[in-house]
């Protein structure tokens, strides 16, 4: 790389990914109060893989973002123990969190992008909450920006980029230039475990806040959410003895 | 938003201009983005022109590639589509995002349709949330339903809560999960083929360099009638064999667990899960899989579940019809030889 880059990563505040959740009885979403959040996985190998630039010499500043309710706070300390540099929390009000849609979000970060200028985004391929995968792609076209989903190796390479991307036959190189949008996959890298010290540190790291309305971003939803319900159970099953009658129940389904 | 203001000038019409035919649009009129890799078409395709037909209206398939000859073959036999477009030019070689959506965005400003659709692939979910937008829409991804026009139903959580919304964007675009929509039939196909719209297929963001697949003769995963998976308790990339025997007996595709794919046992195109592939096939045989919650995500909607696994109390128990408690190393070469 010629200079040294400002990468932004996006750090997303969702149900832990071990809870079992649990949908409302009056069918509206699904209940988060009082139950564990943390970042989602993906921004955590988002946030690892700009920790490494730095370290590498690559980055020159990383800067952890957050869309989100006011304790998306905690999720950015998380992400400055980890070894980001700075964080900008753009404050949502907690009853627009489960309707902010990715569109909404990728128009934030675009001006927040406009202010930072950043040369490269670094967001995790989906959110696990709402499974959309949509906030990179979306972004880099807003930024007119190039494009690199699923990454799961990034190469510094004659001023571009080499991406290794995740695709359904097995792996796909491309080359981007700066600036550029990457969205991680989950074998991009193995993140680490904020330390004590470095939990201590990040509480005087720099955390600027903002919000929409002074972004001139409106979050207003596109999409109506009508019902989120319990999906249908399966019947319990039973429990077999040996392989021969695990071969007859395959018999009777006609399978062998 | 500014930016967003200028892309469609950027492209070469105001945004009046991308929405004027919508306004007078009666019926649904969709758009699929065709998913093939320049050699056939995939059959994901089929699911998505499925998912298509509920919306009634016309249904046109777009296909951009390389090659595009194989298929549009395909896709001319299959009922229900009223025309093809076909854009084929180099510059679609390996589908890059910043080249398909300008197409898609072309097509979409010159006939005006109320519905762009893809198949939930990795292709799809790369590119359609960029056609969105460029039409400044939220996308809609990986729907399991269509109730109406505007009204799709989609999993979220890792499938534990279906979710059902309304879309009240000018244009609907959405990526369809395939083994939620039976493929369509290839026959009474009567489409007509003209050429696509032209768009700027110059890239000056990214270039396709090369892809490594992973070869394997067996059934694809996404469409086998029968998979056999692997996880943690496979120990080694090795042991996999056990379950390719089990598989040839069985004419089925082998996958795997996140575990068993970040242990290094197999290439990451064989993971199942909430973000690895979705499968719902008649018969799925989990091996060695704990069943955590990101796993049956990808697989619960199978039709018969039957888990192997030698711990009684895991989860992969309360979801698979027949599970057998038993040490895999016993119980599958068993099961190879006695089928």
């Amino acid at each position: 790389m010629a200079s040294k880059l400002r990468v932004l990563v996006g750090c997303k505040r969702v149900i832990d990914y071990a809870v079992k959740i649990r949908v409302k009885p009056d069918k509206t979403g699904v209940v988060t109060d009082g139950v564990k959040h943390s970042m989602n996985p993906f921004d955590e190998i988002a946030v690892e893989e700009a920790v490494r630039m730095k370290e590498k010499g690559i980055a020159e500043e990383i800067i952890a973002l957050s869309c989100g309710p006011p304790k998306s706070e905690e999720t950015l300390r998380t992400a400055l123990a980890m070894g980001m540099d700075r964080a900008i929390h753009v404050v949502v009000d907690e009853k627009d969190t489960s309707t902010l849609e990715p569109l909404a979000v990728a128009k934030l970060f675009a001006k927040i992008a406009d202010e930072e200028k950043p040369d490269i985004i670094l967001l995790g391929k989906q959110a696990i909450d709402d499974d959309c995968n949509q906030t990179a792609q979306i972004l880099s076209t807003l930024l007119n920006w190039s494009q690199a989903t699923f990454a799961s190796a990034i190469e510094p390479s004659d001023g571009q980029l080499k991406i290794t991307r995740e695709i359904d036959g097995g792996l796909e190189n491309i080359s981007v230039k700066l600036p550029a949008v990457i969205s991680a996959d989950l074998r991009l890298n193995e993140p680490r475990y904020a330390t004590l010290p470095n939990i201590m540190k990040a509480k005087k790291k720099k955390l600027d806040k903002k919000n929409p309305q002074d972004l001139g971003v409106d979050v207003s939803p596109r999409i109506e959410i009508l019902s989120v319900e319990d999906p249908p159970v399966r019947q319990a099953g039973i429990k077999i003895e040996s392989v021969d009658d695990l071969l007859g129940k395959l018999k009777e389904h006609g399978f062998a | 938003m500014n930016n967003l203001n200028r892309l469609p000038r950027l492209l070469g019409q105001t945004k009046r201009h991308c929405f004027r035919k919508i306004v007078y649009a009666r019926n649904a009129s969709t758009l699929i983005v065709a998913d093939h890799d320049n050699k056939a078409l995939l059959p994901s395709t089929l699911n998505t022109i499925t998912a298509a037909k509920k919306l009634g209206g016309d249904v046109t398939c777009l296909v951009a590639g390389s090659k595009c000859g194989p298929a549009v073959e395909e896709l001319s036999k299959v009922g229900g589509i009223g025309k093809i477009l076909v854009a084929e030019n180099e510059a679609y070689e390996g589908f890059l995002a910043e080249v398909m959506a300008p197409l898609i965005f072309a097509s979409q400003q010159q006939f005006g349709f109320s519905h762009i659709a893809g198949s939930a692939t990795a292709v799809g979910k790369n590119i359609l949330p960029r056609v969105a937008a460029l039409l400044d829409v939220s996308p809609i991804s990986d729907i399991t339903d269509i109730q109406s026009e505007d009204t799709f139903v989609r999993l979220i959580y890792a499938g534990n809560a279906v979710t059902t919304i309304k879309s009240n964007d000018k244009v609907k675009i959405f990526t369809v999960r395939g083994t939620s929509f039976e493929a369509s039939p290839l026959d009474g196909g009567e489409a007509q083929q003209e050429n696509a719209p032209e768009a700027d297929t110059g890239n000056p963001f990214s270039e396709f360099i090369n892809q490594e697949l992973s070869k394997s003769d067996r059934p694809e995963l996404t469409s086998a009638g029968v998979v056999i998976s692997g996880g943690r308790g496979m120990k080694n990339g090795e042991n996999f064999e056990l379950l390719y025997s089990l598989a040839d007996k069985l004419g089925a595709a082998v996958g795997a667990s996140r575990a068993a794919v970040d242990a290094g046992f197999v290439p990451n195109d064989m993971q199942i899960g909430q973000t690895g592939k979705v499968v719902a096939p008649e018969l799925y045989i989990a091996v060695g899989i704990s069943g955590a919650i990101q796993h049956l995500a990808g697989m619960k909607d199978s039709k018969v579940i039957v888990a192997i696994n030698k711990d009684p109390e895991a989860p992969i128990f309360q979801v698979s019809d027949y599970g057998l408690v038993q040490d895999l190393f016993k119980a599958v070469p068993e099961l190879t030889e006695k089928l």
